[in-house]
């Protein structure tokens, strides 16, 4: 991490280069990721989509070393990964992966403790492992009564967060998140993401943000990745990949409500842009049209 | 990582062995297992193994499956036929520096590993075939006459049961904790023995914690259908001996003529 500046800026952080990926599903063979490419470039924030089964957390332990492909490589700052010298112990640290229900993988006996715990795995000291740990979990919004608690005292909403600083405490450059909202309510919905767009403008970190509800990412991301059956089927701006949303609704996918509605209304011969994600922005042009015509 | 782990793998098809009875099976299976030690000749080795191969072929369970039994035990199995083969005393037919290899060490490990193989094959071509739901019911039947001396066969079979259930469902939970904790820098493999038992820590709590939390849930659906326990308590497909299984039986018990025919009468002949 320390020689971040004299880093070639031209080189994207992380580039994903043809990853095929198959396991055994009973009999035959199952080809989770079929020739998956893709670059990620430093403080993008993208949104990685597709339905049940389509690849992405595979995808996602790929970013993380944690699956080897079976042809194909990553390179994370112009190296391979799956090199047989290359460090992936000290890797995990420059990627951190918040997996489906991190609140499963709590056990220390307190908070500050268990988001210790990455830190201190790699290598650092004791104290500015607890410097950080303090920061993290400021960070991601836990009260100061939460850090001596037991983690498993604390709420389901509470319990995720305490989960993600322990990844964050690890001071990733690039951050990948399993569905962080499945399970939660509305409002722990709305705040954690809210959270995690936060630490892109505030540490220049990457973000991938895997989900499979369209609503959850096209307010955030820069960027989009769709994958069908272990294949990237789109890679663009949030309106570009939601102007196909016949073949979205094909993959089982569907596109935010408000685009739904506009899109509906160009079908129907009114002229809105339909290039919108916001509700706000939806009224106005809706009330645009409609002035247009009066 | 833990993977492979065969124990109570069933293998799904359609064949005359999976569908008989349980019952018949585990009982064929059991009187199997006790026939392989009863004589010492190859040739009714040969029988037995003849036998375990018909059964399999009509299986429909590629050998593949059934290899991938000896996976845990390899090693014990390559250990102890060393054991046998150089250190049983007896007239050396080969020896070089210290080794002697006598021809009684030759055929204590032929014997040895020739059960032990069939014994794993047998059993494991056993749990193949039948879904752990119908092995438990099958115990439980077969037990039933405990009963009467107030052993608790409902219960035990209904523990075992989702004991079997569960193991699956921990082994992939394991993973998963482990591939989370291994993204958080954690390291299994390096160090000393008390390091690495340490370093368990970050996955044996979660796991407990989210067993104890399965088992939980459990307990509180299984009361939310009003289970008591096996009082009063029917199946939804209670076991019945069909054709088929008569059959079965009928092989087996040519199958065990032959062995002691071939294990008794034959050696007294020539003897």
């Amino acid at each position: 991490m320390m020689d971040n500046e004299n880093k070639d800026k031209r080189i994207p952080l992380l580039i994903a280069d043809h990853l095929i990926y198959e396991y055994e599903g009973g009999a035959d063979r199952v080809r989770a990721l079929d020739d998956v490419s893709f670059k990620i470039e430093k403080g993008e924030f993208i949104g990685l989509i597709g339905h049940t089964g389509s690849g992405k957390s595979t995808l996602a332990e790929h970013l993380n070393a944690l699956l080897t492909p079976k042809s194909g490589t990553i390179y994370f700052n112009g190296e391979s990964i799956f090199e047989k010298k290359y460090d992936r112990k000290r890797y995990r640290g420059h990627v951190g992966l918040v997996f489906q229900y991190p609140e499963h993988q709590l056990f220390a006996d307190t908070v500050f403790e268990d988001v210790c715990y990455g830190p201190l795995n790699n290598g650092v000291s004791r104290k500015q492992a607890e410097l950080t740990a303090y920061e993290t979990i400021k960070k991601v919004g836990l009260s100061d009564e939460c850090f001596y608690q037991s983690p498993f005292d604390l709420s389901g909403g509470q319990k995720r967060r305490a989960a993600i600083a322990g990844v964050l405490a690890m001071k990733p450059e690039l951050l990948v998140l399993d569905e962080p909202t499945a399970g939660l309510d509305p409002a722990g919905r709305e705040e954690l993401l809210h959270m995690i767009s936060g630490l892109k403008d505030e540490k220049s970190m990457s973000i991938v943000l895997i989900s499979h509800s369209m609503e959850d990412v096209a307010r955030y991301a820069d960027r989009i990745m769709v994958m069908d059956k272990g294949k990237k089927v789109f890679d663009a701006e949030p309106i570009e990949v939601f102007s196909h949303a016949k073949e979205l609704e094909e993959m089982g996918l569907a596109v935010p409500a408000v685009t739904s509605v506009m899109l509906k209304l160009k079908e129907k011969g009114f002229d809105v842009n339909t290039g919108i994600l916001n509700v706000k922005d939806a009224a106005d042009e809706i009330m645009r049209v409609l002035g247009d015509k009066a | 990582m833990i993977r492979d782990i065969t124990l109570g793998k069933y293998y799904n098809a359609d064949s005359p062995v999976h569908r008989l009875d349980p019952r018949t099976k585990l009982i064929i299976t059991f009187a199997y297992l006790i026939s392989l030690f009863i004589y010492k000749s190859p040739a009714v080795y040969i029988c037995a193994f003849i036998f375990l191969l018909s059964a399999t072929l009509v299986s429909k369970v590629p050998f593949k499956y059934i290899l991938k039994g000896l996976k845990p035990v390899w090693f014990i199995l390559i250990f102890t036929s060393l054991m046998n083969l150089f250190f049983t005393g007896g007239e050396p037919v080969f020896s070089w520096w210290r080794i002697n290899i006598s021809r009684e060490g030759i055929e204590r490990t032929g014997l040895m590993l020739s059960r032990f193989m069939l014994m794993i094959f047998g059993s494991n071509l056993m749990t193949l075939t039948t879904t752990p739901t119908r092995l438990t019911s099958a115990l439980e039947s077969l037990m039933k006459p405990l009963k009467v001396i107030h052993f608790p066969v409902h219960e035990i079979a209904m523990m075992m049961s989702i004991a079997l259930r569960f193991i699956p469902i921990l082994v992939d939970e394991t993973n998963k904790i482990m591939k989370a904790q291994l993204s958080r820098g954690a390291d299994f493999e390096s160090g000393n023995i008390f390091r690495k038992v340490k370093s368990l820590v970050p996955v044996l709590v979660p796991l407990f914690i989210s067993a104890f939390r399965r088992a939980g849930d459990l307990a509180m659906a299984m009361e939310a259908r009003c289970y008591h326990g096996g009082e009063g308590r029917t199946q939804m497909n209670p076991l019945r001996y069909a054709r088929r299984d008569g059959a079965a039986f009928a092989v087996f018990i040519f199958y065990i003529i032959t062995i002691v025919f071939w294990g008794s009468l034959i050696p007294r002949i020539t003897g």
